[in-house]
């Protein structure tokens, strides 16, 4: 018999997601995959395995979930409160799923997107070399209560794991490049831009954030008419009314709203995971200083493995115990 | 428009975007032979293969390539383009090889395309001048972008050169043939826009499940032949709704 992930329940915008599909630019399909890429190393890092394969991605809310044999899964991006036949769970850890018990993940309780992770990934039959839904293109859908889902070969049996959290759950400031209509924006607006503070609105999705300011918006004079052009996940577009929006993977391929500048790809898991009401600012770096910041990410991801700790348990009170986060020492302080 | 002071007077032109992207531009709006350049040289450097190089597209006006800045260095790559523009006159080149001309039946106005009159009114012409003038109009793919393979079309006469709405439509559907700034679009998906409706076909543009899910490659040529609306309903059984194609020699 296959293993099969059941779905009892999910939150609206479920999807399954991966890596994405790179290489369909040239045909208006933009890469897609996960909006917190390294959410996927992590969960790939707590359970030994690829970060290629399909989790599922959880915006706000998760759903509850079951298994026909038991497997390894593991819970991270932003936090949700998570429990396992009513025992809370440790996020941004990994555990074992009995076959028959019940996985619950309720609403974020810090950042925006939550990632169930499962060993042997989701198993869905690909389309155009991946597995990621892109809502926009209409690949694939977004997960309904009562599907099964197929779940691949799992080579490993490590679980019991844990990462440290950082802190990309709560705004900051994102390192931004200087991109092709940068030049567009009068200097002073240019040097407001980068001494705002703009707050994640609730308009958000898988293409972009919107974040206004108190301020006046950005414009460039006669904006609406530069020519329409390539778009790359990171580009900060001004629309019409002045308000920049932070595009993300499943973003359109071309457009003609000018764009003010480029987050850095090691920084937008800040932007997809900022939740409603974070506060962000822009702070721009020579181009230089983010070819570094990329190799140091991408080191990050690769040797995340070296940072796994055993999820310790006290058998005097394990049952409170597994609800604490004991690692990082930074709570939001509502949970203890 | 008065154009800003860093807007690039010379072309072409080399820009970064983003941290892993390279542009070159040949203008500063449409026109034919600034396409016809973008789309000869990411033909050219498809073919030179270059290491590090992972992804190539055009867009109206320029060729992009996305690297990787941690094995092929920005200044690297911007020398390798700039060596490589020098000696062609990109803008009188070939167009890429394996072109072909499709014929697309359109049901133009009617409660299809509501906005035909409208569109033909900014144009300056009436209801028939307006259609003889787009069906009769042999456009050029000139990119496929902002949705999955969909093209962008041009350029339709001076006539045409009609601006956006205001407002956006909420809602056209998919395969909606729509009209601005002497350019076509044709949707690949349903989606609210701010381009005039003033067609309808039953052509799908983005087929995931089909070997050759993209079916209009850039520098594709198309005309929109007229047809009756009693006909859209047969179209729609057909995933190519009614066209027929050749290649272009």
């Amino acid at each position: 018999m296959r293993r099969v992930l059941i779905v009892h329940r999910a939150g609206p915008g479920v999807t399954i997601q991966d890596g994405g599909r790179p290489g369909f630019l040239a045909f208006g399909l933009s890469r897609g995959g996960a909006t917190d890429r390294l959410a996927l190393a992590e969960g790939a890092a707590l359970l030994g395995q690829s970060d290629d394969l399909a989790v599922l991605e959880m915006p706000g809310m998760g759903g509850r979930f079951e298994v026909t044999q038991d497997t390894r899964f593991a819970l991270t991006g932003g936090e949700m409160r998570a429990t396992l036949d009513g025992a809370p769970l440790v996020w941004n850890a990994s555990h074992l799923l009995p076959a028959g018990a019940v996985l619950d993940i309720g609403p974020v309780t810090s950042g925006a997107y939550g990632y169930l992770h499962l060993g042997g990934g989701i198993g869905t039959e690909p389309a155009m070399g991946a597995r990621a839904t892109h809502l926009t293109a209409g690949l694939g859908r977004v997960i309904e209560a009562g599907q099964r889902l197929p779940l691949g070969v799992d080579k490993g049996s490590r679980a019991g794991m844990l990462l440290p959290r950082d802190d990309r759950f709560r705004g900051g400031t994102l390192r931004v490049v200087e991109s092709l209509q940068t030049g567009f924006f009068p200097a002073d607006d240019l040097k407001r831009f980068t001494t705002t503070t703009f707050t994640r609105d609730t308009r958000a999705n898988r293409m972009g954030v919107r974040m206004p300011s108190d301020g006046p918006g950005f414009h460039v004079e006669g904006g609406l008419n530069v020519v329409s052009e390539i778009i790359v996940p990171g580009d900060i577009q001004v629309t019409g009314d002045g308000t920049p929006f932070v595009l993300l993977s499943e973003c359109q391929t071309t457009g003609g709203y000018p764009r003010i500048a480029t987050v850095l790809p090691a920084d937008l898991p800040r932007v997809a995971q900022a939740p409603p009401g974070a506060k962000l600012g822009f702070r721009f770096v020579p181009l230089a200083e983010a070819v570094e910041a990329e190799a140091k990410f991408r080191k990050h991801c690769k040797d995340l493995p070296r940072s796994l700790q055993p999820l310790v348990r006290d058998p005097h009170d394990i049952s409170d115990l597994l609800s604490y986060q004991l690692i990082s020492g930074v709570t939001a302080g509502d949970d203890l | 428009m008065t154009l800003p002071e860093s807007e690039p007077t010379q072309f072409p032109c080399i820009r970064t975007v983003g941290i892993d992207g390279m542009l070159v531009s040949f203008g500063d709006r449409l026109s034919e032979p600034a396409n016809r350049a973008a789309l000869a040289l990411r033909a050219a450097i498809e073919g030179e293969g270059w290491d590090g190089v992972e992804e190539t597209s055009t867009s109206l006006v320029s060729t992009f390539l996305r690297f990787d800045p941690l094995h092929l260095s920005h200044a690297t790559l911007t020398q390798r383009l700039t060596g490589f523009l020098q000696g062609t006159n990109w803008t009188e080149a070939a167009l890429p090889e394996g072109r072909r001309y499709f014929r697309i039946p359109t049901v133009y106005g009617t409660d299809l395309a509501p906005q035909l009159d409208e569109a033909a009114a900014l144009a300056g012409m009436t209801r028939d001048e307006a259609v003889a003038s787009i069906s009769g109009t042999r456009v050029r793919v000139t990119t496929i972008g902002f949705a999955p393979g969909q093209p962008y079309l041009g350029e339709l006469p001076e006539a045409w050169n009609i601006p956006r709405q205001n407002a956006l439509t909420p809602t056209v559907p998919m395969a909606a043939l729509v009209v601005a700034i002497r350019q076509l679009v044709l949707f690949s998906v349903t989606t609210p826009t701010g381009w005039r409706h003033i067609g309808q076909t039953a052509f799908r543009l983005f087929r995931p499940d089909s070997d050759t899910p993209f079916v209009l490659r850039p520098g594709d040529e198309v005309q929109f032949v007229p047809t009756a609306g009693d006909q859209l309903a047969n179209m729609e059984q057909d995933p190519n709704g009614g066209a027929e194609w050749e290649a272009i020699p």
